[in-house]
């Protein structure tokens, strides 16, 4: 089944797709940036897909000069039962990425904590704040330029 | 001056500050005026540090903002720091009603990583846990909801309840809570016949116990009226919004990863789905109530079926080798150097893999490059996506029905804020 959807998605988006992957039998398709929100709303709405519901999305930080950033779309069928992951590369430069809250509005919090965590603006986000760390808080503490014992002072403590 | 002049003077000052036209405000309509209310973070209905910001209309919720973080211990930038087996105590502390399971959803997910698989009886025992803590995690969430509505009394039977299952947990493990009880590639160490004749004790005397506590709420009208037909979310909404666990099956959707993607060993097992259609707080109570009867079924198969053998994967380079053994063997003693100071080292890769927990799907995203830590390590914590509708299930309600809601929707603040 999950084949013919990356077959499907191949022939519909000849110039979105970048690179089809396969590890211990989970599908990662990585795409390019401008088209992930067309590429979502075909994958729910295709009879061959039908990925109504989205687990998760998140970030990562490669550390590279270039495509520095991931975010990943992790995505379940409802129907079929299966599950592909989508990925789409965010450069330093640019940090912008579209939205897919419009294709699954659950998608909401889970953008809110990757621009907490990276820094990665979603464009079309109806309510881009930080998720856990405060509204004022200038660092983006997933990067892996980030400090795991945190920067000092950069949240002020009650004083007595 | 006595008690009889004191109340005079007091009475005179409140009639002098009636008289006083500034010192009263007077509205055209009361519901007009629009209230904003700080609800948590320290509040004991939001089980844990969320903080709701409510509009209110009168007693009317017009607007809800959930604000989270409170409990944020950057837990996923602490995974990237730490080994692969390190990691396993942190995973304690997200759902901390049952860590049990977590340590299960973990190295699921690092086993599917490194490819290797634990032995059946490992496999046996880790599902018992699993579902001992299902039982534990739901007997908080419906006695902590019927104490949040007013039913006071369940909570203490259902507390009694659970703490013969910490009993048990300390016996098997050596802690009350935070357990660390599973290894990638199988367990800590064996389960023990007195563990087993403890769970077995506990699993036999449970239903009729179990069935004083519902009968209690079932019962009783003020409980069942309370609950019925407030937060209702629709199946689309509740599909779209990502929420999972009971509060998905509460809308008449049979998803559950234990039927749809087989884990462990529950397709050789016998059990329901329990699924509800109303989509209210009244529904997801019932489906929790009978995900436990379902859970105590699962537990007494897997006591029958367990089969003998070891609890540990035949991979020395990848499982820790057995204490013993360490003292006494070279191979196992270099085995154990190598794992302790440079990792498990899985190949470069990245996997998901999701279990379904009691309070939905809890899934670890790893990302390695071949290093004995992880790369990159998300969770996706189900309290965080069922506490993703708050906001609509409360909106156009009462006040008085968000502590409702909350309870139903059983999140654990220590998992969605991670």
């Amino acid at each position: 089944m999950l084949t013919t959807v990356v077959e499907k998605l191949k022939t519909q988006f000849p110039n979105s797709i970048l690179d089809v992957r396969e590890f211990r039998g989970e599908t990662t398709v990585h795409i390019k940036k401008e088209d992930i929100v067309k590429v979502c709303t075909f994958l729910r709405d295709d009879e061959s897909g039908l990925f109504d519901y989205c687990s998760d999305v998140c970030g990562a930080d490669s550390y590279t000069p270039e495509n520095r950033f991931e975010v990943i779309y992790n995505l379940y069928s409802l129907s079929y039962k299966h599950r592909i992951r989508l990925k789409v590369f965010v450069d330093e430069t640019d940090l912008h990425c579209p939205s897919v809250t419009s294709v699954w509005p659950g998608a909401n919090w889970p953008e809110r904590e990757t621009y907490d965590m990276f820094g990665i603006i979603f464009d079309g986000h109806n309510d881009l704040r930080r998720m856990y760390m405060p509204e004022d808080f200038e660092y983006f503490p997933l990067r892996k330029d980030f400090p795991m014992m945190g920067v000092p002072d950069s949240i002020p403590l009650p004083r007595k | 001056m006595n008690i009889e002049q004191a109340m005079d003077i007091r009475q005179q000052k409140i009639l002098a500050a009636l008289e006083n036209k500034n010192t009263s405000v007077y509205f055209d309509d009361a519901l007009e005026n629009e209230m904003i209310l700080n609800m948590g973070p320290q509040h004991p209905a939001t089980h844990g540090v969320l903080r709701l910001l409510i509009k209110l209309d009168g007693e009317t919720v017009a607007a809800c903002v959930p604000e989270l973080g409170y409990l944020h211990r950057g837990y996923e930038k602490l995974a990237e720091n730490v080994s692969y087996h390190e990691f396993i105590p942190h995973t304690d502390r997200l759902d901390y009603l049952s860590p049990l399971m977590n340590n299960t959803a973990y190295v699921l997910a690092v086993e599917k990583l490194v490819g290797i698989e634990a032995p059946k009886r490992a496999q046996y025992i880790r599902t018992i846990i699993s579902e001992m803590a299902r039982i534990s995690s739901h007997l908080l969430g419906i006695g902590a909801l019927a104490m949040d509505v007013g039913a006071l009394t369940v909570f203490t039977w259902t507390f009694r309840e659970r703490e013969k299952m910490y009993d048990i947990f300390e016996l098997l493990t050596g802690a009350r809570f935070t357990t660390s009880f599973t290894r990638v590639g199988g367990l800590a160490h064996d389960m023990t016949p007195e563990v087993i004749t403890a769970v077995k004790e506990f699993i036999t005397q449970f239903p009729e116990k179990f069935n004083e506590c519902i009968t209690m709420l079932n019962t009783n009208r003020i409980f069942v009226e309370r609950m019925d037909g407030i937060g209702v979310i629709t199946r689309e909404q509740a599909v779209a919004m990502g929420m999972s666990g009971p509060n998905i099956r509460a809308v008449g959707l049979e998803h559950d990863l234990r039927r749809t993607q087989p884990y462990l060993v529950y397709n050789e097992l016998d059990f329901n789905i329990p699924v509800l259609n109303g989509g209210d707080c009244l529904a997801r109570y019932y489906v929790r109530l009978n995900e436990v009867k379902e859970s105590v079924k699962i537990v007494l198969q897997c006591l029958e079926k367990m089969p003998a053998g070891p609890v540990h994967a035949n991979e020395p380079k990848k499982v820790l080798p057995r204490k013993e053994q360490i003292y006494t063997r070279m191979e196992e003693l270099i085995h154990d150097f190598m794992l302790i100071n440079f990792g498990v080292n899985p190949p470069v890769g990245e996997v998901y893999n999701a279990i379904e927990a009691s309070k939905g799907e809890l899934g670890f995203y790893i990302q390695s490059r071949g290093e004995g830590h992880p790369w990159r390590l998300k969770i996706r914590s189900p309290s965080f996506m069922n506490l993703q509708s708050t906001a609509q299930l409360v909106e156009g309600g009462m006040i008085s029905d968000i502590v409702a809601v909350l309870g139903s929707l059983d999140p654990v603040m220590g998992e969605a804020d991670k």
